[in-house]
């Protein structure tokens, strides 16, 4: 079972490394860019857990480690 | 009077604060390995500035799970006193033991400079010796010390007199210019300057030995 987890900063929490980036695209003319966010991507091999049980896991992981709910949203794929 | 200073992989201000401590204010000061277990014999708690970690996954996140945190915690539940500097600020955040949350400085830039911070309680054991309103001129230098807080706790923050220190002029983009705050027991205190980077007139202020003193008192 692998999980891909997706961190993301949460949508009221001000982005500076976005924004740089966004301004970067825009003077290289993408002005249609109306905002970046930037995020992190993890992947993780949980062996041969079963998907229920990996479920139930990545939930802890993710709350307790892999992201700070105070600033950061999560989602995760499992296959 | 006992203090213990944790070192964690990567922490490189733990000499200063031991310095300051052991040599300038002449207490009994122990560095504490962050494998070590047991901190009963210690009075307050030190966690210093620095890369815990090398800042992997955010900073201060792995630090939260370093074999001494587990009696950090106790230690703190008891009312005990627990100071978290710069990294240790953070690490305080990660571990839950202070509210809010660190994001990348607004600027994006890692900033080394001193600042003016302005005493906003002295009802803490680690600002007692400081007059409320009093300027106390210590350096910062970190990337990620850009407060944030949701408005409920920044609510509760205001409400309970938590937010001990504040910047005059926000170097950061932190939120509400708050450089540190307490839990509400008051007895886990974090902030990003650097006071132990000020107690010595060598190093052009010795404002940062007011918070060293204060605790001093507290314990006295």
């Amino acid at each position: 079972m692998k999980a891909k987890v997706y961190v993301t900063l949460r949508k009221s929490v001000f982005d500076p490394q976005g924004k740089a980036v966004q301004e970067a695209l825009g003077s290289m003319g993408f002005n249609e860019v109306q905002s970046v966010r930037m995020g992190k991507y993890i992947e993780l091999d949980l062996g041969s857990t079963e998907k229920s049980q990996a479920e139930q896991k990545i939930k802890v992981m993710c709350e307790k480690l892999l992201t700070n709910t105070v600033i950061e949203d999560y989602r995760y794929e499992l296959n | 009077m006992k203090f213990g200073v944790v070192v964690f992989p990567g922490s490189n201000c733990d000499h200063d604060c031991y310095h300051v401590l052991k040599h300038v204010l002449q207490k009994d000061t122990d560095f504490v390995w962050h494998k070590d277990r047991d901190i009963s014999k210690y009075d307050c708690i030190v966690l210093p500035g620095g890369f815990s970690y090398g800042d992997y996954l955010r900073t201060g996140a792995i630090a939260q799970f370093s074999p001494v945190m587990e009696n950090v915690y106790k230690h703190a539940e008891r009312g005990k006193l627990v100071i978290g500097i710069c990294n240790g600020f953070q690490i305080l955040l990660e571990a839950g033991l202070l509210p809010g949350a660190m994001l990348r400085n607004r600027s994006l830039k890692f900033i080394c400079k001193f600042v003016d911070l302005k005493v906003e309680t002295t009802n803490t054991p680690f600002t007692r010796k400081a007059k409320k309103g009093e300027i106390l001129n210590i350096p910062i230098a970190h990337g990620e010390g850009n407060y944030f807080a949701d408005e409920e706790t920044l609510f509760e923050l205001k409400k309970n007199d938590q937010i001990v220190v504040k910047y005059t002029e926000n170097p950061n983009g932190s939120l509400e210019d708050i450089a540190g705050i307490c839990n509400f027991k008051r007895n886990v205190f974090g902030l990003m300057p650097h006071p132990e980077r000020a107690s010595e007139k060598e190093l052009g202020s010795t404002d940062g030995l007011k918070i060293f003193q204060s605790i001093v008192e507290s314990l006295n």
